[in-house]
Order: C-alpha cells, then structure tokens, then sequence
C-alpha cells in the first residue's frame, strides 16, 4: 500500500511539476502583457497544487480526513447551488435545515457505514419532507420552482459528492485497507478526463458537441479525451481491484458521467444567466465548477465497484 | 463626550474584529469587487445599503486590517443603546459610534458626532438609508446626512458599497444566517457637484449605489 501511494504522489508530483514548467517557459516567451488564456492557465495550475496538497493531507487522515474533507466539499457546492437558485424568504428554515441537518447526517452516514439510509435519507425522507416544510409555510408562490431548485441542490452537492467517501466503506475481497486508492483512481481519472478533454478540444476541435449548452465543448475533444482517459485508467489499474481492461472500461463509464455532469452543470449555469458557480478558487471560479464532473460520475463508480466487486 | 475620544483598537476589539471576519468569510465566502475605486488608506465615508445587522461585519471584513481599526460604523442609539449589554457589543467591541435620531442637546446632533469621528482622522461606514430596509423597495431614498457630511468635509471620499445578498442570508425577524456567497462592491467615489442641490445630490449618490448591484433582476 505505502508503495502504491508512493509511486502515486510522485506521478502526480512530476505531472504538475511539468505543468509549472511549461507554463513558466510559455509565460516567458510570450509578450507582455501576458494574455488572458496564459493568466488562467498559471492560476488554475496553482490551483490544482493546491487542491493535490489537500487531498494528499486528507489521504494521511484516511477515513477521518476525506469524510470531513467531502463534507467541507459538499458545505460550499450547497452554498454556491443555493445562492445562484432564486429562493424566497418563506424558504429560511428549509435552507437552514439543508446546511445544518442534511449535510452532517449525510455524512455521519457515510461515517458509520450504515449503507441502508446513506442511500434513500435524501431521495426519500428529505425529497418529501422538504416540499412538506414549504407547503406547511404557506407560500405558494413559484412553489414547484422552489421545491425543485433545492431538492437539485442537495442532490447534487450532498448525496452525489457523498458518494465519493463512501467508497471507504465498501468490502472488496482482497483489496481491504486499501480503498482510499480507489477515491484516488476516481478523482485522479474523472479530473484527468476535463483536462484530457480540454486539451483535444483545443488541438483539434472543430465540430461543436452542444452549441447552445456549452460553446467550448467539442466531439474532438470528447472523444480524444475520453479515449486517453480510459488509457489513463488502465495504467492506473496497478492501484485498484479491477484487470487493465476492467480499469480502463470503468474509467470509460465514470469519464462519460463526468462529461454530462459538466454539460449538465453549463446548462443550469446558463438557464441562470452566470459563467461560474462562484468565487471561491482563483482561475477555477467556484468549487461546482471544479466538481461538477465527479458529482457526476461518484454514484456510478460506487455502484458499479459495489455490485460488482463486492461481495 | 468622553466615549468619543478614538483610541486605536483595544485587544478586545483587535480579537472581535479579526474573529467576525474570519466567520463572515467562512458563512457567506465574501469576497470585495472594487470597481471603480482601490482599497486605500485616504480617509473615507463609505455608505451602503442596509438589510440586516450584519452588513457592516461583511463590509469591514473587506477591508484590510489597518484600514479597519480605524472605520467605524455608525449605529442607532435607540437600538444599540438600549441595554448594557448592546452597548458593550456595539461600542467596546465593534467599536462602533452610536448616534441617536432623537437628539436633544447639540452635543448629540448625529452630524457633529460624525464630524468630530472624521476630526480624528478615522473613516466612517454610514447606510444612508437610516434604518434596516424590510420590504420589496431595492434601495429605500436617501436620509440627508450623507449630503451634510460632504459638504462639511470635502476632502474626504464617499466611496458606496453595494452589500449583496445579505437580506437573504439574514432575512427579517431570522437570527440564524444561511451561508449563502456574498460581495461587496466597491464604486467609485461619489461628490457633491458646485451648485448641486440636497435631493439632486441625494438622489445621484442613491443610483449610483444602486447601480453597482451586479444582479438586479435577482433581489427579492
């Protein structure tokens, strides 16, 4: 296990030491000012040291750290979701109740394995309760638009984002203690994909995939960056439970999850007339913009590991 | 008069101070736009809307730590004053100056207050509007102390802040904030054109303020 992790921290260490690199020759040769695509490039490289660095602290914590992590993830997704959707004042306690009640008994779930309600707390009892608390409130006003916007909301920034320390808990026959890597071989394989996907598109993007939804997105793009994900995965196999083939058709299916999250994402983002989900990291905008792949592709990746690789 | 005489921060005040900003951040992520004007060190007045009690802890968490030892928030005496409770908090520990809208003596006049806080060389945060607006009005009219604090002192810049989403994170009659993303946008300096008239001026400063609220369509 110490040499898995070890030859992974390393990777990961020369991969954006590169990066660094190659963004700091760029940043010399070109002409000053520099331009807009070079700044951005800089900033969300240190950005990804940065978030490398936290998940790195968190991997040395083990279950403590990524469970407490995920839930500070799932704390400023449910922010951004919240204050981009048009919410009244009736919706005070409901709002309240998401931040206060939903997200730590979501997680003390995942905390303590109890697999029966970590799946149906939220699409079941607050799916109804939620919708029951407002009706109870009496404002009727825009009242499936309310409902629908904040049951999204925890869906996709507490359930689905939940999903990823729960890996933690899943027994796979003869990979036990080892299931940080697989959150490892997730993360690593979905963020890869947006960056794999990212740098097709601008060698060889031509055919828009989605023009109305997201204008940067390109089928050469997709397809170059989910064909080198799967490859990814499959060299990644060393560090998980699956053969290489398993490993790069498992990575095919999270990388293709993760590419609708993200049009998903820019669709709600365009529906509410913004670019970014927020503020929070410089050059990334917020952290939906940074996870909107993996709230996608967690829930697949964890049943499929489940069904299939668990006994 | 005594309670007026500005000292820097006490350690009490430092602790508040650096403790509410570091909570305004962690709840609400604020973050400062300066759009048309830059932090500074010159003295200013910067007013803003006004939705709940927190807007001042978010405004002065956007500034940096010196310029916040010596901005102080005006506050209603009629609330802030009314127990020695309030007044410990509004006063020892947020080190705001408290001014009553039922003055009896000059000595208590809101503007002389104020004026003798500038005398000092300190920078002021005011809501023009004079109280916590509560209902459906973006952006309540002006009250004239704004025009009356230019005109008496010219040399200092009123710089609006356009405080974002915080009568959604605190809504009327709610103790318990939501965390939701909050901005505060800083404009450009706002003054008193020769000749300009106390409503015209009034009425310039307001839309100007409530022209840097980046999402008008959204206030509800």
């Amino acid at each position: 296990m110490r040499h898995d992790i070890s030859i992974l921290i390393i990777g990961l260490f020369v991969v954006l030491s590169t990066a660094s690199i190659v963004a700091a020759i760029l940043s010399a040769r070109a002409p000053k000012p520099l331009s807009a695509t070079l700044v951005n490039l800089t900033q969300r490289i240190n950005a990804w040291w940065v978030m490398v660095a936290l998940m790195t602290v968190a991997f040395f914590f083990g279950r403590y750290g990524m469970t407490i992590l995920f839930a500070l993830i799932s704390f400023a997704a449910l922010r951004e979701f919240v204050t981009l959707t048009d919410n009244r004042r009736t919706d005070h306690w409901v709002l309240l109740g998401m931040f206060g009640i939903i997200i730590p008994f979501q997680y003390w779930l995942v905390w303590t394995a109890w697999y029966g309600l970590f799946v149906i707390f939220i699409p079941v009892y607050c799916f109804l309760l939620m919708p029951a608390i407002t009706a109870l409130h009496g404002d009727t006003e825009r009242f499936l638009e309310r409902i629908s916007a904040q049951q999204w909301a925890v869906m996709i920034s507490v359930y689905c984002v939940s999903h990823v320390p729960a890996l933690l808990t899943l027994d796979v026959p003869g990979f036990e203690g080892r299931n940080l890597l697989l959150i490892a071989f997730l993360i690593i394989v979905v963020q890869g994909s947006d960056v794999l996907q990212y740098i097709f598109g601008k060698l060889f993007g031509k055919h828009r995939f989605s023009p109305t939804v997201s204008p940067s997105k390109t089928w050469e793009g997709l397809i170059g960056g989910l064909a080198a994900s799967s490859l990814l995965g499959a060299l990644l196999s060393f560090i998980t439970p699956f053969s290489p083939l398993q490993a790069s058709a498992v990575a095919f299916i999270a990388c293709t999850m993760g590419f609708l999250g993200g049009l998903v994402a820019s669709a709600i983002k365009r529906d509410q007339g913004v670019k970014d989900w927020g503020h929070l990291i410089e050059g990334h905008g917020g952290m939906m913009d940074r996870t909107d792949s993996l709230v996608f592709a967690a829930p697949i990746f964890f049943h499929i590991v489940r069904y299939f690789w668990t006994v | 008069m005594s309670r007026l005489s500005l000292r820097t921060y006490t350690l009490l005040q430092t602790v508040t101070s650096v403790s509410l900003s570091a909570m305004a951040w962690a709840v609400t992520g604020v973050r400062p736009i300066w759009s048309g004007s830059q932090p500074s060190e010159r003295q200013r007045i910067y007013f803003a809307n006004h939705t709940s009690h927190g807007d001042f802890i978010l405004l002065s968490a956007c500034l940096s730590e010196t310029e916040r030892a010596k901005t102080h928030a005006i506050a209603a005496a009629e609330y802030w004053g009314k127990s020695r409770l309030r007044r410990f908090i509004a006063e020892d520990m947020l080190s705001s100056v408290l001014i009553s809208r039922h003055w009896t003596s000059e000595e208590e006049h809101p503007i002389s207050i104020m004026l003798s806080v500038l005398d000092q060389g300190h920078s002021l945060i005011i809501f023009p509007e004079g109280t916590r607006n509560m209902g459906d009005e973006r952006l309540l009219p002006f009250r004239s102390g704004l025009y009356n604090l230019s005109m008496a002192r010219p040399d200092v810049e009123l710089i609006p802040c356009w405080i974002e989403n915080m009568s959604r994170v605190l809504p009327k009659g709610q103790f318990l904030p939501v965390p939701l993303l909050c901005r505060v946008v800083f404009g450009a300096p706002v003054a008193v054109a020769p000749g300009e008239d106390r409503r015209a001026f009034l009425d310039r400063a307001h839309d100007e303020l409530l022209a840097l609220d980046p999402r008008p369509e959204r206030d509800d």
